[in-house]
């Protein structure tokens, strides 16, 4: 709810027809221009609106780099994730080992390296999921309104009442522990919440007057939905993306930190921390690092799509 | 008004009927027979035995008829027994829900406290050099995992300045300065992203009532910033805040099994998870619905304040 409450409200003005019309950029709402039109100028715009603001770049940049570690990092690791170096247990940072070692002699660094991965993976197959069913579910649910948008809502109201983390553990252990299980308990988990941000928008969307020309001409629903709607949602979405990123990867973290998904050798950050964390006294290293490194990345999306809010929101931008 | 609160209300019962629904059906797929959980260690046993503690638990019985048992049972009060203590829930949980309370509530103090100060002072300055400093911190305390708060400060205040105690737990009535001792750095793990959460909240929603005309009329007619901000801000900015920390602490309630879990603190939380581990049905169904009722009852009893405090929701 309380996501709801702070990002449903804005949505009319869309990102596409801001940097055109100046700065200040109360644009009108395009009226019955394509939105296939649009969709040029608007990736671009979307870039422009990033680079301006601060924030949301260093965030870009934050994520990027993790992001970069993630896919070409482990073929630079110094070590192997699981390789044992036993003369090496719980060594601070040396030359050899950068970040030191943990409790088996294994290389921090390269484990933290070799975690990235699953981190991103999790959060973009994770919020993949949410974002698809949330927009699907969302769509519907805004343009149908009446019972439809009842029963699904009331659904996502019993989804919603769980606390969040106990959801997940209860699904990860019905589906039983392992990566791809926690993509899916993240992913429904996070369902709500994007349902309500997608529902919001295309309820304040559904009535301007180009829906309204589409109907006229004998557009289809799914037309009307996928062409012109869906366009228009897309500042508020992409928001949520980026902080629903945020989440996921903290959802990974500490469902591993619980012992739950990745399988024990191979490294999560969460697990990671966990597991250094009965040496703690003895090697903070091998505890503080992965911390280090997930709170950055977490801190990066969030620098993201706050900064994105802030110059997607119109409400917020103009005022004194 | 009234209508908007019988339809609030109303609502809530097909949430728990779904909850409850829910809950049962990914319960009851946790694969694992039950009647494993029930014997313990105890492996040599024959089959017909085996069938008889099914039967005396009723798990013999289809699905359908154990869901809508165990609803009447819940309903008149009565959760049911834990499989691997044998100990009835309703016992369990007067013992652990005051430690999870606690915690929630130290948590929102110390969570609540600078996020409205500091939100409101942010918002009052706004794009000076502490409303930024404030943006970024609280970005920053998004961002920190609890558990690796709890993990450094175990580090600094246990290990390294020996103040604190990295683990258990001591009730209030025993002994309140070492309970509020134990509590205090599994409180600070919970309440300091909360404290996060809150301050954008806040900050948000005091500026968007500085926008609003009545506060431009208020200063128009030269009443001081004082004045303006304690008489036209802040009530009208405070509503939404308040049900947001009301909101915001139920669901830390639900929210605290690491938290738990890190530091030995026998709350529900931990509880539900050890069920879950053990595979102990009762005590996950049951446990979770009234985690989950709590929830649900809370935000609806915000709702209905939300109403009553802002007049301008009670024609909607």
């Amino acid at each position: 709810m309380s996501d709801a409450t702070t990002t449903t409200t804005k949505t009319t003005a869309r990102p596409a027809t801001g940097t055109s019309g100046g700065e200040d950029g109360r644009a009108p709402t395009p009226l019955g221009r394509a939105a296939a039109v649009a969709a040029i100028p608007k990736r671009r715009t979307l870039w422009q609106v990033i680079y301006r603001q601060k924030l949301a770049l260093t965030g870009m940049c934050i994520v990027g780099f993790f992001l970069v570690v993630a896919l070409i990092g482990p073929f630079f690791a110094p070590h192997g994730a699981t390789e044992q170096f036993s003369a090496f247990r719980l060594k601070p940072p040396s030359r050899e080992f950068p970040f030191g070692n943990d409790e088996f002699g294994r290389d921090v660094l390269s484990r933290l390296i070799y975690g990235a991965r699953i981190s991103f993976q999790v959060g973009i197959v994770s919020v993949g999921i949410s974002a698809t069913v949330g927009v699907v579910l969302g769509l519907i649910a805004g343009y149908f309104r009446g019972w439809v948008d009842n029963i699904l809502m009331l659904f996502m109201d019993v989804l919603y009442a769980f606390p969040t983390i106990l959801l997940a553990i209860a699904i990860m252990t019905a589906l039983g522990s392992s990566v791809v299980n926690v993509m899916i308990a993240i992913g429904i988990v996070n369902v709500p919440t994007f349902m309500r941000v997608v529902r919001g928008a295309v309820l304040s969307v559904r009535n301007q007057t180009y829906v309204e020309a589409a109907n006229a001409i004998g557009a289809s629903t799914g037309r009307i939905m996928l062409l012109h709607i869906f366009p228009n949602i897309t500042a508020p979405l992409i928001v949520h993306v980026s902080l629903n990123f945020a989440f996921a990867v903290l959802a990974e973290a500490s469902l591993a930190y619980l012992g739950l998904g990745n399988k024990p050798p191979s490294p999560s950050w969460g697990s990671m921390i966990s597991s250094s964390y009965q040496f703690l006294q003895l090697a903070p290293w091998a505890a503080l690092f992965p911390g280090a490194a997930l709170a950055l990345t977490v801190l990066g999306f969030n620098l993201l799509g706050d900064g994105l809010r802030d110059a997607l929101d119109p409400r917020l931008r103009s005022e004194a | 008004m009234l209508k908007f609160i019988l339809q609030r209300v109303l609502l809530l019962f097909p949430v728990l009927l779904g909850v409850s629904l829910v809950t049962f059906i990914i319960v009851r797929s946790i694969p694992g027979d039950p009647v494993d959980v029930l014997l313990g260690a105890d492996r040599h046993t024959t089959q017909e035995q085996r069938d008889a503690i099914a039967k005396s638990y009723g798990l013999d019985q289809p699905m359908p008829v154990q869901y809508v048992k165990w609803l009447g049972h819940v309903v008149t009060g009565d959760l049911g027994k834990s499989l691997r203590t044998k100990r009835p829930l309703t016992q369990e949980l007067r013992l652990r829900l005051p430690v999870t309370v606690e915690l929630t509530l130290l948590a929102g103090i110390i969570g609540a406290t600078p996020a409205l100060i500091f939100g409101v002072l942010a918002a009052l300055r706004r794009n000076s050099t502490f409303d930024w400093v404030a943006t970024v911190g609280t970005l920053v305390g998004i961002s920190l995992p609890n558990f690796l708060l709890a993990t450094v400060m175990v580090l600094i205040f246990s290990f390294k300045l020996k103040w604190l105690p990295p683990v258990g737990y001591t009730p209030f009535t025993k002994d309140p300065v070492m309970n509020l001792k134990t509590m205090i750095m599994p409180a600070i793990s919970l309440g300091l992203p909360l404290a996060a959460i809150l301050m954008r909240f806040t900050r948000s929603s005091v500026l968007e009532v500085l926008n609003q005309e009545y506060v431009r009329v208020a200063r128009a007619k030269g009443l001081s910033q004082r004045r303006v901000v304690m008489r036209h801000v802040l009530p009208n900015a405070g509503i939404p805040i308040l049900t947001i920390v009301g909101i915001q602490l139920a669901a830390l309630l639900g929210g605290t099994v690491i938290i738990e879990q890190i530091f030995g603190l026998p709350g529900v939380g931990r509880y539900i998870y050890e069920a879950i581990a053990n595979r102990d049905y009762p005590v996950v169904q049951s446990v979770t619905l009234v985690m989950a009722t709590i929830f649900v009852v809370v935000s609806v009893v915000v709702d209905v304040l939300y109403a009553v405090l802002d007049p301008r929701l009670r024609t909607r």
